[in-house]
């Protein structure tokens, strides 16, 4: 067993309209902030597991992904192992 | 007659539902905590509206993973009437039992109103007792009720009388594509809607619009 740490980013599919996106762009842009052309938002999760190997620890994160830790009919997810 | 309701950690709902249930059937619900395993016998079921788990992740995902989720499945695989309110609605999708998501509001601001509703199918368990594209008033409060589906599950949902509410014309409080305020699943047994009919059922409220709902899904399986 070895200590993984990973990073999951969770973020809205494209064509699913993200109006928190929206309304920070719209902040960008009202601090005179030049050049965004769109922002999406999305959650990152830390995660720290046990787990024998690095494919292992990656299976066992794609599983949260679809189980709990995104909706998969509006989010796509990514999983990366950090450290 | 057996309804049920079941309550999650921060569900709020639960008391005006149980209430518009007693008054309307005669009869109290029986209610069945988040962590228990089994849904006793009942004619109709009902997931009540609130905030379970403080909307913690995503609106009612947590709750949709409690452990009497599976017994909620199971109910509605027997084809056990099912209602889920708002909260409710988001903890359905969330499990799987009815398609599509419930995103942020469109406006990104919490609703807290009255609509109208159309009724787009009439001919369900829900809303037998309403005319076809009769228009009715119903209150809103949510943070989380823009419907969301793919084209292929909206093609699905439209094409086989599933979306049982609409927000009339010029209501839509959330930015729902299609309008969309309620649908039931393929079976017609689990119904989700935004809007919580429980609150507009005696002259208390004001009106009672929301009642035949209840005296629909009640009278069926009286």
């Amino acid at each position: 067993m070895a200590l993984f740490n990973a990073r999951v980013t969770v973020t809205l599919k494209n064509g699913v309209l993200d109006p928190q996106g929206k309304a920070i762009e719209g902040s960008l842009s009202a601090l005179g902030i030049a050049g965004v052309e769109q922002v999406r938002q999305g959650k990152v999760f830390e995660i720290s597991l046990n787990a024998d190997t690095k494919k292992a620890a990656i299976e066992s994160l794609n599983f949260m992904c679809e189980k709990l830790l995104s909706n998969t009919v509006i989010e796509d997810y990514c999983v990366e192992i950090v450290a | 007659m057996k309804t049920t309701v079941i309550i999650f950690p921060g569900s709020n709902r639960d008391r005006d539902m149980i209430a518009a249930i007693t008054k309307i059937s005669g009869h109290t619900p029986q209610t069945v905590w988040h962590t228990e395993l089994e849904i006793p016998a009942s004619d109709l079921v009902i997931i009540p509206g609130g905030f379970s788990y403080g909307d913690y992740l995503r609106a009612g995902a947590i709750a949709a993973r409690s452990p009497i989720m599976d017994a909620l499945s199971k109910t509605a695989n027997r084809g056990v009437p099912i209602i889920g309110v708002c909260n409710g609605f988001q903890i359905l999708t969330e499990a799987g039992l009815l398609p599509g998501a419930l995103m942020r509001n469109a406006g990104l601001t919490f609703v807290c109103r009255e609509v109208k509703l159309e009724i787009t199918n009439a001919e369900t368990q829900f809303s037998s007792r309403y005319g076809q594209g009769e228009i009715i008033r119903c209150p809103v409060a949510h943070h989380d009720g823009n419907y969301y589906a793919d084209e292929a599950v909206l093609k699905k949902l439209e094409n086989n009388g599933r979306v049982v509410f609409r927000y009339a014309e010029g209501t839509n409080p959330n930015g729902s594509v299609n309008d969309i305020a309620g649908i039931i699943n393929e079976r017609g047994n689990v119904l989700g809607m935004m809007p919580h009919p429980e609150n507009l059922i005696e002259d208390a409220h004001t009106g009672d619009d929301g009642r035949r709902l209840f005296e629909s899904a009640l009278g069926l399986v009286a």
